[in-house]
């Protein structure tokens, strides 16, 4: 329809090629191709460093409608790989827009492609799981462009926090302005950048949590010798049993200092408790996941965005259903109730916890946000 | 928390008859309802006086009571039934306030019954503005800036003090009944007046106006556990101002960011927390300041409404059902997704399609109303329509609204085919109106910009641009042979939701050209599954839409599949009553063995539930729509005679494409439909038939007029409803009205008959099998004369005055109808009975509108036994199964009576006469049943909204030709000791009779007339039968007065008779309720009193066979 469009190609690993319009960058992406079946945020979801490495396709048909602003980005860049959606705005309607989704996936050499039967595609997905692949506005040649797909490096066993993480620490005062006062007293938190979510330091702010945040690599050591009230596992990408320094760093800290991680941060603290990960076949990536708290028994419309997740059965367990760890008892906190997956944990005998999915949502509901203060009380025990 | 264990009878309650605002969506809530909670082993009963529901038929509810749904009368029931709980949440607003009405009376107190749901509190918290107001602000939430005014003068000092334009909103109200906007201080007193009359609590709220704001509700859940999830969020593409039930609304919502959407959601929840409200279904309502974001609340809804019928269409989810297993103790998380089977029901749908709803209006039928859109809702019905994109959804859901040729497409690229409109200016979309869509398509086609339509239209620029990207696909295909274009072409114009018929008009070609076109090039639908979750989770229920693009994932059906053709959205002429034949037929071909499959667009109805047919195809009931899925699911036949006038119109044209259609081939309709043809057809079968003549031209007309002698009736053929038709009592008045009718169907020449002046009219409802026999349903007796349409008429079985002799001709008359047509299923015949002789209006070889209500009397579904017969039964075989009663005049040997009556939507068209013709106003019916006829007669008037008083002020006027005859009622009113006034001719003549009569100026005569009077609400009961109906005589203006202050107003002679033994009957003996089960199982016990021996009666019958 719009003149200069772009014949581009998005091809799997399985074979499926689907045909369609490029938009944002022109070029060639590779990636791991997963869906997200939330409605709206796709800036955020965009912004995530969570999705580093793999090409994002939104379910919902219609992308770019209130365009792109200054305040909904969870990080300083765009972080897919690629973008897949049925159809894109060409304009942006909203009083915060600064620009729109074309633009800003264009102005980071991010490819994207339109006009695509995202149902299909998502089918696809969950029957034969993530797969590879690639979008491209160059190679037009199905055959060749799947071979490529196909020679492509994938996700498992792939570190790429480090590739997302701060280069040098900082004081996120600088990005969420001084932590509120309101709770009273203010706690200095550690927070391990493994692709650390802007509005997750936002909450621990308004949480009277004054964070400084480490690049992924740095050793437990230097945070010990901070003093500070607690640790941060962010979430971040790639495969959690890859992140050995992750691993290392939360098995060292384990016991000597309250700790809270999210999502990779909480595959993480599974690890170090000496329990094991493994691979989902397509994932839960979406904003309406039903959780149920075990302890209080309310449901939670979470947030989720992992590929990965802990495995409980490793463990053995005592009377009361706590998995026995390295590190003494640890409740099994939080359920999916769409399919079982666990997704919270908390230690009973060294001050941590931990939930797969995402309490600062962004994109997503706020039925979470109790946990942040659960960290508070945490670090309040503690001292 | 499993289900509760204090509770085993629950008393639902119903919404009553269909009126604007209130529709089929409660019908569909309420069975659901009924349905789940008979399957968790409650005992059920159901009070509900509409007798065209799916909820009222004995099978839904222990006990059925079709009652009028006023205090007493449920009071009544509950005395009777002593339930243990009420759930007062799905029905409606009126549910909702004669729950309400119960509890503060102390009734429910005093009878132990608790209220599921919502608390007395809560829904005071919620329905009184003021409350609402105050609870909100309290918590810290944003609302408009208002006042709360009990009296007119407080209103104009509030509206003066907040600044105007203000918005007046009464308390307890639905569809924005009673509200709207004031631009100064006079107009604020007369809007504040009506307002306070509206509010069943004298109480309006004065709120600044910020008409022009976005719009959004989102349709909340809530457990007993304080789980709450939003099942769907919906943004009206109209801006606010526009009552959201007359909006265009789009789901999911699609132009704010997350963070915005989120703080809604966490702001609704909230609202339900304040408000109270433990478990159920909420609506909250929204308007953004789309220059600023600040969002503040409108309303909230505590109970399941228009919209939630809406959401759990557009969904998948099933809020009425869910909101009944949370109101009896279950957790959202012990209750299980029907649609993936695997997850449960504590999740947030999310949609990976666009859904649009449009509105359908009926302004044609009143035209002396005002057809600016504002805050009161007038539409009749509405569309639903899914798509992958939202203009593929827009594009399918407007040609599902079966507009008049002339705006049934509305790209506007070509201005030829919007001529309708003129050439409109920007400053035309300031004022919404129902051709919104035209105009901005229009002013996009003739170069105005996005930013420029969407700053006057107040339309989201977003919308706007979805809206040019049609135009300008439109313009690509303009004047260009439909063979020149491409394949890829095509396919983006059925993406962008172009028909075919809108592709014909740009390429200068038939609808029927582009779709062999389109079909040979491949260009076909394909069909994608509603499963709630965007393919998270495999979907086992098969609930498809159309899409022109990917791949389909239909399954294929264990069993020969028929599909049934639904009616499309509400209209005057066709609503729910049709839907009531449709969802009968999917359940009667499961019991034959056969895989139903529905096709409909409308998404208030029962039909459209994903667990009533076998398979689901929400689709409009355009042709192409129609014949796309017919290819899909190659069904063993089609049903087109339960859908009322819109698939008998599709009958031909599948037939023509090969689609078999069941039962009454499209030959037999045609010749039904066309009346020319029908006259000669019946002068063959030497059956009366009203002196005819057809007319193309003017002067034909005049000759035809001449020759069968004044006063005739004039219509077009093929209109259901008697749209467009009159009676004409002289030449001048003819010229008028043809042109008229010839608007309305300009491709069918205009009918004239001669009216049958003061003759009896008389409906039938029959079904014939393959080899000719015919079940003869019922015979329906006219209350009001023939001249008023069937549709809004009262009529009662067994009839009142006509004779055996006289029924058994009818039915004779029936029965060689229908085997001379060929009829095979449902044949509905009206005739007019005068000066011994029974003359055939028309029939019609479909389900009528009268089908439920023969139904709930005789207590046989037509549209089963019809369905039945389609498929290849005999009426023999089903009568010896018992499904048809064995004694052939079982509708005459009935106990008690029941009479049907229509319910009017004058209401909501201040200043439209009131008096009834042979053109279909009415939106709904309701049924009163009493083995007392004329309790049945009160009891039906009361259901209608229209009490009879047992005492006070009765108001007569009549035409002269009445006059001798309102001498009796009259005096008899006069001895049960009403006062009564009367204009002079006719106080004269109650004089002379020796009748207390007080004289009353007409409105001409003098400034304090009756009109005055009524206002006042000094007259109980007005009589009034019309000479002439020129717009502002008396007549008209004591009418209007009367439907203005809700006084209930009889215009016929006929309808006065019925109100004195009605009143004479509210005057004796009140009869205890009873249930229709009840009902039925004495009419199966037999006569009461015998008309005839059942020897004579099979005389009768073999004389007749
Ligand atoms: N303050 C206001 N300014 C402008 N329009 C309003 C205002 N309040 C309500 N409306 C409009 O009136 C319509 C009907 O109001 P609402 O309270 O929803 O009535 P109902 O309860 O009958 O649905 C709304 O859909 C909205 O478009
Ligand atoms: N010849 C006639 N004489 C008297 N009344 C008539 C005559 N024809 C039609 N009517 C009145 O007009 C109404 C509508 O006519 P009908 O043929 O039923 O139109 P529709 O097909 O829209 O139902 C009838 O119900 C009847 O009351
Ligand atoms: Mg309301
Ligand atoms: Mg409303």
């Amino acid at each position: 329809m719009t003149p200069g469009r772009r014949p581009t190609l998005l091809a799997l690993e399985d074979g499926s090629v689907f045909r369609g319009t490029g938009f944002g960058a022109s070029g060639e992406a590779f990636g791991e191709a997963v869906f997200n079946t939330s409605m709206a945020g796709y800036q955020e979801v965009l912004t995530d460093p969570s999705y580093a490495g793999q090409i994002v396709t939104m379910t919902s048909p219609h992308q770019g409608n209130y365009g792109m602003n200054a305040d909904d980005a969870e990080s300083g860049r765009i972080q897919v790989a690629g973008f897949v959606a049925r159809e894109v705005a060409r304009r942006a309607s909203s009083w915060r827009a600064s620009g729109t989704l074309s633009e800003a996936l264009e102005g980071a050499g991010v490819p994207g492609i339109e006009g695509v039967d995202t149902r299909k595609l998502t089918l696809r997905i969950r029957e034969q799981g993530s797969m590879r692949a690639a979008i491209s506005s160059e190679d037009l040649d199905a055959v060749s462009l799947v071979e490529r797909v196909r020679s492509s490096a994938g996700m498992a066993g792939a570190d790429l926090a480090k590739t997302v993480s701060t280069a040098s620490p900082f004081d996120a005062e600088i990005v969420t302005g001084p932590p509120s006062t309101d709770r009273g007293r203010i706690f200095r938190v550690a927070a391990y950048d493994f692709g650390l979510k802007r509005t997750i330091l936002r909450l621990l702010a308004d949480h009277g949590i004054r964070c400084t945040v480490y690049p992924a690599g740095t050793p437990p050591a230097t945070i010990a010798r901070g003093d500070f009230d607690g640790v941060f596992l962010s979430n971040g990408p790639g495969d959690p049993s890859a992140t050995v320094y992750g691993i290392e760093a939360a098995r060292e800290l384990l016991g000597t200092i309250p700790i809270f991680g999210i999502c990779l941060g909480h595959q993480l603290l599974g690890l170090a408790l000496g329990g094991a990960t493994y691979k989902m076949k397509f994932g839960h990536r979406g904003v309406n996941q039903p959780v149920k708290n075990l302890a209080t028994g309310a449901v939670e419309i979470t947030s989720h965005n992992h590929g990965f997740a802990v495995d409980p059965e490793g463990w053995a367990k005592d009377g009361d259903g706590h998995a026995l760890t390295d590190h003494g008892r640890v409740e099994l906190s939080h359920r999916s109730l769409n399919d079982g997956t666990l997704e919270g944990l908390r230690c009973l005998d060294v001050p941590a916890s931990s939930v797969q999915y995402h309490p600062e949502a962004a994109p997503g509901p706020h039925d979470s946000r109790y946990l942040f203060d659960a960290f508070r009380s945490l670090m309040e025990a503690g001292t | 928390m499993p289900r509760r264990t204090d509770i085993r009878k629950i008393i639902v309650i119903g919404s009553g008859p269909i009126v604007i605002g209130q529709a089929c969506e409660f019908d569909y809530s309420g069975t659901q309802a009924c349905t789940v909670l008979r399957r968790e082993g409650f005992e059920v009963c159901l009070v509900n006086p509409n007798p065209a529901t799916i909820m009222t038929d004995p099978g839904f509810a222990d006990r059925t009571y079709i009652e009028p749904l006023t205090p007493a009368s449920v009071l009544q029931i509950l005395e009777r039934e002593q339930p243990d709980a009420l759930l007062p949440t799905l029905g409606g607003q009126t549910g909702l306030n004669v729950s309400v009405a119960l509890a503060e009376s102390g009734d429910l107190g005093r009878l132990g019954v608790k209220m599921l749901g919502a608390s007395l509190e809560a829904i005071h918290k919620a329905e009184d503005r003021s409350g609402f107001q105050r609870a909100m602000v309290e918590a810290g939430l944003d609302v408009p800036r208002s006042g709360i005014a009990r009296s007119v003068e407080e209103a104009v000092s509030l509206g003066t003090a907040l600044g105007f334009p203000v918005i007046v909103r009464p308390s307890f109200t639905l569809g924005g009944g009673g509200s709207g906007f004031a631009d100064d201080r006079a107009e604020l007193a007369d809007v504040a007046a009506r307002s306070l009359a509206a509010s069943p609590v004298n109480e309006v709220l004065i709120e600044e106006s910020i008409a022009g704001w976005k719009e959004f509700e989102l349709e909340v859940m809530r457990d007993g556990a304080d789980n709450a999830v939003i099942v769907c969020s919906i943004e009206n593409l109209d801006p606010m101002g526009v009552h959201t039930g007359d909006s265009i609304t789009v789901a999911p919502q699609q132009t704010l960011s997350d963070r915005e959407y989120q703080r809604m959601r966490d702001t609704a929840i909230e609202v339900l927390r304040v408000i109270g409200v433990e478990t159920g279904g909420s609506n909250v309502q929204f308007a953004v300041d789309p220059s600023t974001g600040r969002q503040v609340l409108i309303e909230m809804n505590p109970r399941v409404s228009r919209s939630s019928a809406l959401a759990s269409k557009a969904t998948g989810f099933p809020i009425a059902k869910i909101a009944a297993l949370v109101a009896v103790g279950y957790r959202l998380d012990e209750i299980s997704n029907d649609i993936t089977g695997e997850t449960p029901a504590a999740f947030e749908p999310t949609l990976d399609y666009v859904v649009v709803k449009i509105p359908r209006f009926a302004f044609e039928k009143f035209p002396a109303a005002d057809t600016a859109l504002g805050s009161t809702m007038r539409s009749v019905g509405e569309v639903m329509a899914i798509g992958s994109t939202l203009k593929e959804a827009l594009g399918k859901a407007w040609r599902g609204l079966e507009r008049p040729a002339a705006d049934r497409t509305w790209a506007g690229a070509d201005l030829a085919s919007l001529s309708a409109l003129g050439d409109p200016s920007l400053a035309d979309v300031a004022r919404p109106s129902e051709h919104r869509l035209h105009l901005v398509a229009t002013l996009l086609a003739t170069g105005e910009t996005i930013d420029d339509v969407a700053a006057i239209s107040r339309i989201d620029p977003w919308f706007v641009d979805q809206i040019a990207q049609v135009v300008e696909g439109a313009r690509e295909l303009i004047g260009r042979p439909l063979e020149e274009i491409q394949t890829d072409e095509l396919w983006l114009a059925k993406r962008l939701g172009l028909s075919d018929e809108r592709i014909g008009q740009l390429t200068d070609r038939s609808a029927g050209a582009v779709r062999a076109r389109r079909e040979a090039l491949g260009v076909t639908p394909v069909f994608k599954t509603v499963d709630t979750c965007a393919g998270e989770f495999a979907a086992r229920t098969p609930y498809y839409y159309s899409t022109y693009q990917g791949e389909t994932e239909t399954v294929d059906a264990d069993r020969p599949r028929v599909v049934i053709l639904g009616a499309g959205p509400n209209r005057i002429g066709q609503g729910i009553e049709f839907d009531y034949a449709c969802v009968h037929a999917a359940f009667a071909l499961e019991e034959a063995g056969f895989a139903s499959v529905m096709i409909n667009s409308n998404p208030e109805t029962v039909s459209t539930d994903y667990d009533t047919a076998s398979r689901l195809y929400f689709e409009s009931l355009a042709a192409e729509d129609v014949l796309a899925v017919c290819r899909a699911e190659r069904p063993v036949g089609v049903i087109a005679q339960l859908g009322g006038q819109t698939p008998l119109e599709l009958a031909r044209t599948l037939r023509d494409e090969g689609v078999p259609i069941l039962g009454t081939p499209p030959e037999a309709i045609d010749l039904a439909e066309d009346r020319g043809r029908f006259a000669a057809f019946l002068r063959e079968l030497e059956i009366p038939a009203p002196p005819h003549g057809e007319a193309r031209t003017m002067s034909k007309a005049r000759d035809i007029a001449a020759r069968i002698g004044y006063p005739v009736v004039v219509r077009p053929s093929y209109v259901l409803g008697g749209r467009a038709m009159e009676i004409v009592y002289d030449d001048e008045e003819l010229e008028r009205f043809v042109g008229m009718a010839a608007e309305a169907s300009p491709e069918h020449p205009v009918l004239i008959d001669r009216f049958l002046e003061g003759a009896i009219e008389v409906d039938v409802d029959a079904v014939c099998d393959g080899e000719g026999d015919v079940f003869i349903g019922a015979v329906m007796e006219h209350i009001e004369e023939a001249g008023v349409h069937s549709g809004d008429s009262s009529c009662q079985i067994p009839p009142a005055t006509l004779s055996d002799d006289e029924l058994d001709l009818i039915e004779d008359i029936t029965s060689r109808i229908a085997r001379r047509l060929g009829v095979v299923g449902l044949l509905n015949l009206q005739l007019a009975v005068k000066d011994e002789r029974i003359w055939v209006l028309e029939a019609n070889p479909r389900a009528s509108r009268t089908v439920p209500f023969v139904g709930k009397v005789i207590g046989v579904s037509l549209a089963r036994v019809a369905t039945f017969v389609l498929v290849g039964r005999t009426i023999a075989d089903i009568r010896a199964d018992g499904i048809v009663p064995a004694d052939r005049y079982h509708y005459r040997h009935l106990p008690s009576t029941s009479v049907k009556a229509a319910v009017l939507p004058f209401g909501r068209f201040p200043g439209v006469d009131t008096i009834l013709g042979p053109e279909m106003r009415s939106t709904g019916e309701v049924m009163g049943i009493d083995v007392d006829s004329g309790m049945a007669l009160a009891k039906a008037m009361l259901a209608a909204g229209h009490a009879l008083p047992t005492a006070g002020t009765v108001f007569v006027s009549v035409a002269n030709r009445d006059k001798r005859s309102i001498v009796f009622p009259a005096k008899r009113l006069a001895d049960l000791g009403f006062r009564i006034l009367a204009t002079r001719g006719t106080a004269g003549v109650l004089q002379r009779a020796g009748i207390p009569v007080a004289m009353v100026a007409k409105v001409s005569e003098d400034a304090d007339n009756v009109a005055g009077l009524i206002r006042a609400g000094a007259v109980d009961l007005v009589i009034n039968t019309p000479f002439g109906r020129a717009p502002r005589t008396d007549g008209s203006l004591i009418r209007t007065a009367a439907a203005a202050a809700g006084v209930p107003c009889i215009t016929t002679l006929p309808g006065a008779f019925a109100a004195l033994r009605g009143i004479e009957a509210l005057r004796g003996e009140p009869t205890t309720p009873m249930s229709i089960q009840e009902h039925h199982a004495a009419g199966r016990e037999g006569p009461i009193q015998v008309r005839l021996t059942f020897d004579e009666a099979a005389d009768v019958a073999g004389a007749s066979a």
